[in-house]
């Protein structure tokens, strides 16, 4: 299959996807042979089912947060292979010498935070929290400490007092994480 | 004997030293090494300078020699056995209990690359370029192949206690902590099977040596290492499992881990295994389960008593270290000393450039020129190659007296220089340094949102690394382990339910501080 789709791929739209997303030509048709695998109805864009038919995908607790992140890259119900590579491009490492747009710091944090905003006003309210909290945490927690879970970590963050975590919030509550690191993982070239 | 004694008279004072005398001088011996701490944290001036290793170790030399003129060191304090049965495991059972299990995991790849390819090709090395000189004539002795590995085995192998002892006290930053300390737990196993494999094979001989003795060398490397593993995480599991009903008996929860862990180090030795990877991974595996079943008291009772055992064992190590210097068995062989010093230095720099450049074409975080050169410089040698070289029996081996001289030497050479050199140069070097950190409510949610995320692209981009594989141990985990271990399971975060906890209870001490009055 690496070979068949290898060929697909043409050389100025490999060029077109590196100057985008920073990724090497090598990295590419590795990740293109996995779009083609993904993709079952050989149509050339992925549907939320072929994300969905990933089994662990499917059992992750924001799984179907983080293909929608993919969907609201592409705008409607398909995703071509070019979005799929610019939501990907985020968990690039970070060069210190290449201060490249899509995976920066601010960039990784943005996607974290897109997890929790859902009505995308770029403020996560205690609900959002708490949906997420539910998602993660499971069944067998009484809602009032999830509650009160929710509310400890908005009081900790908020800084301007409106009971919401704005971005500018959420960065600054991870100031001392190394998120460059922790979201980051190594495309095989 | 009473036989010989006066009946008739009721003695109201007697005096009868031999009966108390060896725990009487166990007694004075830990109470010595203690004092001896409390002066040098009441010199700060003193303690920026040296390492507190170093002190003790003087402070056992001026003892030594107080003995050695009263001539009365008939019964050295530092024995292999002492040593392996009673004062290593504090030590190891403290550092695998705190071991930060993330950054652990994390790491794992690099750590055991210089844990086992490390050690290995330090030990081949070194005891290849001592028999190489040895055959020039510069030691002016005889210096069989054999008992050069042997003794290459024992020395090349990095010391957790002096290790710990460095670098806590210099707080470098997290990885470099973890990889060098890592490295200095698990290459125990490679160590343990390199000694007595050349340990026996110099029994043997050289001429009675077949393939399949090195075969077999090779073969329980995997066993030593790998079972030592699973006894120790057997046990650690049986923990977690004992401590599920002792809710109605808070106070012998503390006695359960410390014995438990205890054995599964002795488990390990009786077999041969390495007990320093099983009483590692006990700890590692009990924490996750205890810390959920046991009370908040028995917590910090355990805390403390394992600080305060680490931290004891590991001054009298040193003392002991000093104390056991002085004596008139030494055989001082110049170029053998220095040559070994030498070759310990050369070889660990060169496997650290060549094993990190292996590595960093798998890290995400690459290894950096400093980094490297710290990691080489924190090389320390202590007193597991000391209580290994006592144990070498000088019928078989004729060189040992020269051995055991020649490991001190090593051992003062690098807790001392580098001990005493690797502070500022830390500092000139500009490392990373570590920031001690409770995690915030935030940090928590968020960085497992963080997780779950990268479990999640890692799926999707069908490679399965750190993340994908912690997935699924935790989900695992949860399903199957967690419900027989704990007692009150709650939830597939305990992380995040245990940083609110903890912060909900600082809040109320804060409270209570404050308002004082009102309750």
């Amino acid at each position: 299959m690496g070979n068949r789709s290898s060929l697909l791929l043409r050389e100025e739209e490999i060029a077109q996807i590196q100057e985008a997303t920073g990724f090497t030509p090598n990295q590419i048709e590795r990740l293109y042979s996995r779009f083609t695998s993904l993709d079952r109805g050989d149509c050339g864009t992925l549907s939320r089912e072929d994300f969905l038919r990933i089994p662990e995908l499917a059992i992750n607790p924001l799984g179907e947060r983080i293909v929608n992140a993919f969907f609201e890259e592409s705008g409607n119900d398909r995703v071509n292979f070019l979005q799929f590579m610019q939501v990907l491009a985020h968990f690039r490492p970070v060069k210190k010498n290449n201060p490249n747009r899509l995976n920066s710091r601010q960039e990784k944090l943005k996607f974290a935070f897109k997890m929790y905003d859902l009505d995308n006003d770029d403020l996560i309210s205690k609900d959002e929290l708490l949906a997420i909290l539910h998602m993660m945490v499971g069944a067998n927690i009484s809602e009032e400490q999830l509650t009160s879970i929710a509310e400890r970590t908005i009081v900790e963050a908020d800084e301007n007092g409106d009971g919401m975590i704005s971005f500018e919030e959420f960065c600054k509550a991870l100031e001392r994480t190394d998120v460059e690191q922790k979201m980051s993982i190594r495309f095989l070239s | 004997t009473s036989s010989t004694k006066p009946l008739r008279e009721y003695e109201v004072l007697s005096v009868e030293f031999q009966r108390v005398e060896t725990p009487f001088i166990i007694g004075i011996w830990i109470f010595f090494a203690s004092l001896a701490k409390i002066g040098f944290h009441m010199t700060p001036k003193l303690s920026k300078i040296f390492p507190e290793s170093c002190l003790l170790i003087v402070v056992g030399v001026v003892v030594g020699v107080l003995l050695f003129q009263a001539d009365s060191v008939h019964v050295s304090p530092l024995t292999p056995d002492t040593f392996f049965l009673y004062m290593l495991p504090p030590i190891i059972l403290d550092a695998g209990y705190f071991m930060p299990n993330r950054l652990f995991f994390d790491h794992l790849g690099t750590i055991l690359l210089f844990a086992v390819l490390g050690t290995i090709f330090n030990t081949l090395s070194i005891g290849a370029s001592l028999w190489v000189l040895g055959k020039s004539g510069l030691f002016r002795c005889e210096t069989p192949l054999l008992d050069m590995f042997l003794f290459s085995a024992l020395i090349s192998a990095v010391d957790p206690v002096a290790v710990l002892a460095v670098f806590e006290e210099i707080h470098v930053n997290e990885i470099l902590y973890i990889v060098v300390f890592g490295e200095s737990l698990l290459n125990d196993a490679v160590t343990v099977v390199l000694y007595h494999m050349f340990e026996t094979y110099s029994e043997m001989g050289p001429s009675r040596i077949t393939y399949t003795d090195i075969l077999s060398g090779l073969a329980s490397f995997v066993v030593v290492a790998i079972g030592g593993t699973i006894i120790g995480v057997i046990w650690g599991f049986a923990t977690g499992f004992v401590t599920r009903f002792t809710d109605e008996v808070r106070v012998i929860e503390p006695i359960f881990i410390f014995v438990m862990a205890y054995l599964a180090y002795l488990n390990a030795e009786i077999f041969h295994m390495s007990g320093i990877l099983a009483i590692t991974f006990c700890g590692i595996t009990m924490k996750n389960y205890v810390e959920a079943n046991i009370s908040h008291k028995s917590h910090t009772t355990v805390k403390y008593t394992m600080k305060m055992l680490s931290s004891s064992s590991e001054t009298i190590i040193f003392m002991f270290l000093g104390v056991a210097t002085v004596n008139n068995a030494h055989v001082w062989n110049t170029w053998f000393v220095l040559m070994t010093i030498f070759f310990c230095s050369v070889y660990r720099i060169i496997g650290v450039i060549v094993l990190t450049a292996l590595a960093n074409q798998f890290r995400l975080h690459k290894l950096d020129k400093v980094e490297k050169f710290v990691m080489s410089y924190g090389g320390l040698r202590g007193a597991v190659a000391f209580a290994l070289v006592l144990l070498i029996d000088p019928k078989h081996v004729p060189l040992q007296p020269m051995f055991v001289t020649t490991t001190i030497a090593v051992i003062y050479f690098t807790v001392f220089i580098q001990g005493i050199t690797i502070k500022p140069l830390v500092k000139i070097l500009n490392v990373k340094r570590a920031e001690k950190r409770k995690p915030t409510m935030n940090e928590r949610i968020h960085e497992r949102i963080m997780d779950h995320i990268m479990a999640g692209i890692e799926d999707i981009v069908g490679k399965h690394g750190n993340y994908h594989v912690r997935d699924k141990f935790k989900r695992f985990d949860n399903k199957f382990i967690r419900p027989f271990l704990v007692r009150d399971h709650r939830g597939a975060e305990p992380k995040i339910l245990e940083t609110y906890s903890k912060l909900a209870m600082k809040d109320a001490l804060d409270y209570i501080r404050r308002n004082a009055s009102t309750i």
